[in-house]
């Protein structure tokens, strides 16, 4: 269990976290997600007890991180990618953090075997390519066999196979009743991973919701109608107040008026229908909604365009 | 939410289905050295600095008293007057230092460098006591090796002085104190570099300061008047690095112990300024 209360960050000027509150619970696999500079990692370091909030508070499993009487055992965490030393082995880097935490030095190998680097363990962890600098970071984050776990974008750089694995890692160990926290940029891959969202843009709480109501509030829900009658049928549920928009390929798309009322509403005219078809957003889309206001470096320094829905084709 | 799909994934081996218990007690120093012992032994720039501390320490050493062994007929009266045999032979030391310095300051600052000071405070959030396990670890190799390097370099200087040179024995006034005195020396310098480091966590910023100390500052107290001069000179740690090393007195110097407290009090002035600043900053 991660609690956050108000947690904020500033470097000089800028607010990299503002007044953030959210609780991340046992048992699922929860998302962290934001554009780019939004804030997830210096939220992760708080957590983390690495950088001090300049207001609020974080606990894990009810406690601030330096109380913690064995930090190892209760918290695991992949921050980035490769902060090891080049020149030490995996092996070596896996012991010396379990010694200070008091985890005996058969767990080093036993991780090790986990995340598929003990043919490795014993070679210079400069030679290791990005994949498997992720892999020992996810070994040192599972060496105390902790209950909260934190990954700060760990799919990135991987292979597919990698992905798959990290994946199926993370849901398993949501399943065995621990804490998972890991944060991307990348709704789409949240969308696999994820139960429970949190969303945050320049460091601000935008949602935190169940992923399914995420796309189900999102104000890309609407009917796609088709039908020979067209215009008609269109003053009819302009008529109802519904928001209706002709698209390209000659069918209407309507916002504000739900699959039932604009049955009955056709059906009252009659005007018969060749489709009728409700369309949620994507997670991508519910996602690209929620942080159009707070993304923090536009490619070409103007707001994303709002596409066209072409969701659940 | 046509575009999530999941699939059930097996439980990997090795994990728990239930949450182990906690033991009880707290984490703490004993596990901190312990692991530093660990990170010391498994970088191979801890072999490289401190094999070239020894090659420095005992070659340059015993190059300068063959040398002066090898000249000592057309040396002048005066030469042979002061000729000290015991800081002659630990000469090397005063190089050895930059080694054991280096290898200071790399305990702290390779740690910055590559980032795993994040997983070390995490791992530990009390950074006092991962300051006080690095010294600890450091200091205890930094005096066998220091105390090594003497006391070889000492015998091997000895030996190369023949015929008509005077030698120095342990036993005779001042020598021990000399030679037991160089090792810590190296000891104290070096805790002094870490600490050092740990104000300026960059490698390369922390070993131009600390080399900076020792041998721009001393350069720059030359350029004084020698009345400013001679009043400022015997606070320096080299200056105090020559005392220590030499069994004759030396001019405008503190006695040798005075000089190795003053140096420790340095060492220690850094290390609480270091700690303060790692506790307060982000890491």
């Amino acid at each position: 269990m991660i609690e956050a209360r108000g947690l904020t960050k500033r470097y000089g000027a800028k607010v990299a976290v503002d007044k953030l509150s959210f609780d991340v619970r046992p048992g699922v696999v929860t998302g962290f997600l934001g554009p780019n500079g939004s804030g997830k990692s210096t939220t992760m370091r708080m957590i983390m007890g690495l950088d001090s909030p300049d207001e609020g508070s974080v606990t894990v499993n009810g406690r601030p991180y330096h109380e913690l009487p064995w930090p190892l055992r209760e918290v695991g965490a992949l921050l980035e990618a490769k902060a090891i030393h080049p020149g030490r082995s995996a092996r070596a880097h896996l012991r010396m953090l379990a010694q200070t935490n008091g985890i005996a030095s058969g767990r080093v190998d036993e991780v090790l075997e986990m995340v598929g680097l003990a043919a490795v363990a014993r070679q210079r962890a400069g030679k290791f390519s990005l994949g498997m600098g992720q892999r020992l970071g996810i070994a040192a984050a599972l060496l105390g066999d902790p209950g909260v776990l934190l990954f700060d974008e760990p799919v990135n750089g991987l292979d597919p196979d990698g992905i798959r694995w990290i994946r199926n890692l993370l849901r398993s160990l949501a399943s065995e009743g621990r804490t998972v926290l890991v944060s991307s940029h990348l709704m789409s891959e949240m969308a696999l991973t994820a139960d429970y969202v949190v969303v945050i843009g320049r460091g601000r709480l935008i949602a935190a919701s169940a992923i399914g109501e995420l796309t189900a509030q999102s104000a890309r829900r609407f009917v796609r109608v088709r039908s020979p009658q067209i215009a008609e049928l269109r003053a009819v549920l302009d008529g109802e107040g519904a928001t209706t928009v002709l698209e390209d390929d000659g069918s209407l798309s309507v916002q504000g008026l739900d699959e039932v009322a604009i049955g009955e509403a056709a059906a009252a005219v009659p005007v018969v229908l060749h489709e009728l078809a409700p369309q949620s957003a994507s997670l991508e889309e519910a996602f690209m909604d929620l942080t159009e206001e707070s993304v923090e470096f536009h490619g070409d320094g103007r707001p994303r365009a709002v596409t066209a829905p072409e969701a659940g084709r | 939410m046509t575009s999530t799909t999941r699939t059930e994934v097996p439980v990997p081996a090795g994990a728990r289905a239930s949450r182990p218990e906690l033991p009880g007690g707290r984490y703490g120093l004993a596990g901190l050295v312990a692991s530093e012992w660990t990170k010391v032994r498994s970088v191979r720039s801890t072999i490289w600095t401190l094999v070239v501390t020894l090659v420095l320490g005992i070659g340059l050493g015993a190059i300068a008293t063959a040398t002066t062994a090898a000249r000592w007929s057309r040396m002048s009266v005066v030469g042979r007057l002061t000729f000290d045999p015991t800081r002659t032979s630990l000469t090397g030391l005063l190089f050895a230092q930059l080694a054991i310095g280096i290898l200071g300051v790399l305990v702290v600052s390779a740690e910055y460098g590559t980032g795993t000071i994040r997983a070390t405070f995490a791992a530990t959030p009390r950074r006092p006591l991962v300051i006080a396990a690095k010294a600890l670890v450091f200091g205890a190799v930094a005096l066998v090796v220091g105390e090594v390097v003497s006391f070889v370099a000492f015998f091997v200087g000895q030996s190369l002085l023949t015929g008509p040179v005077p030698r120095a024995a342990l036993g005779d006034p001042g020598t021990l104190r000399a030679v037991v005195g160089g090792g810590l020396y190296l000891l104290v310098l070096g805790v002094l570099a870490l600490g050092i480091a740990t104000i300026v966590r960059h490698t390369a910023g922390a070993i131009s300061a600390f080399v900076g100390v020792l041998l721009v500052l001393p350069i720059i107290v030359t350029a004084l008047p020698s009345s400013i001069g001679n009043s400022i000179g015997k606070f320096l740690p080299a200056n105090i690095g020559v005392v220590l090393l030499s069994v004759q007195p030396q001019a405008n110097s503190f006695s040798p112990w005075a000089g190795l407290l003053l140096l420790c009090g340095y060492a220690v002035a850094a290390l609480v300024v270091g700690t303060v600043l790692v506790v307060r900053r982000d890491a």
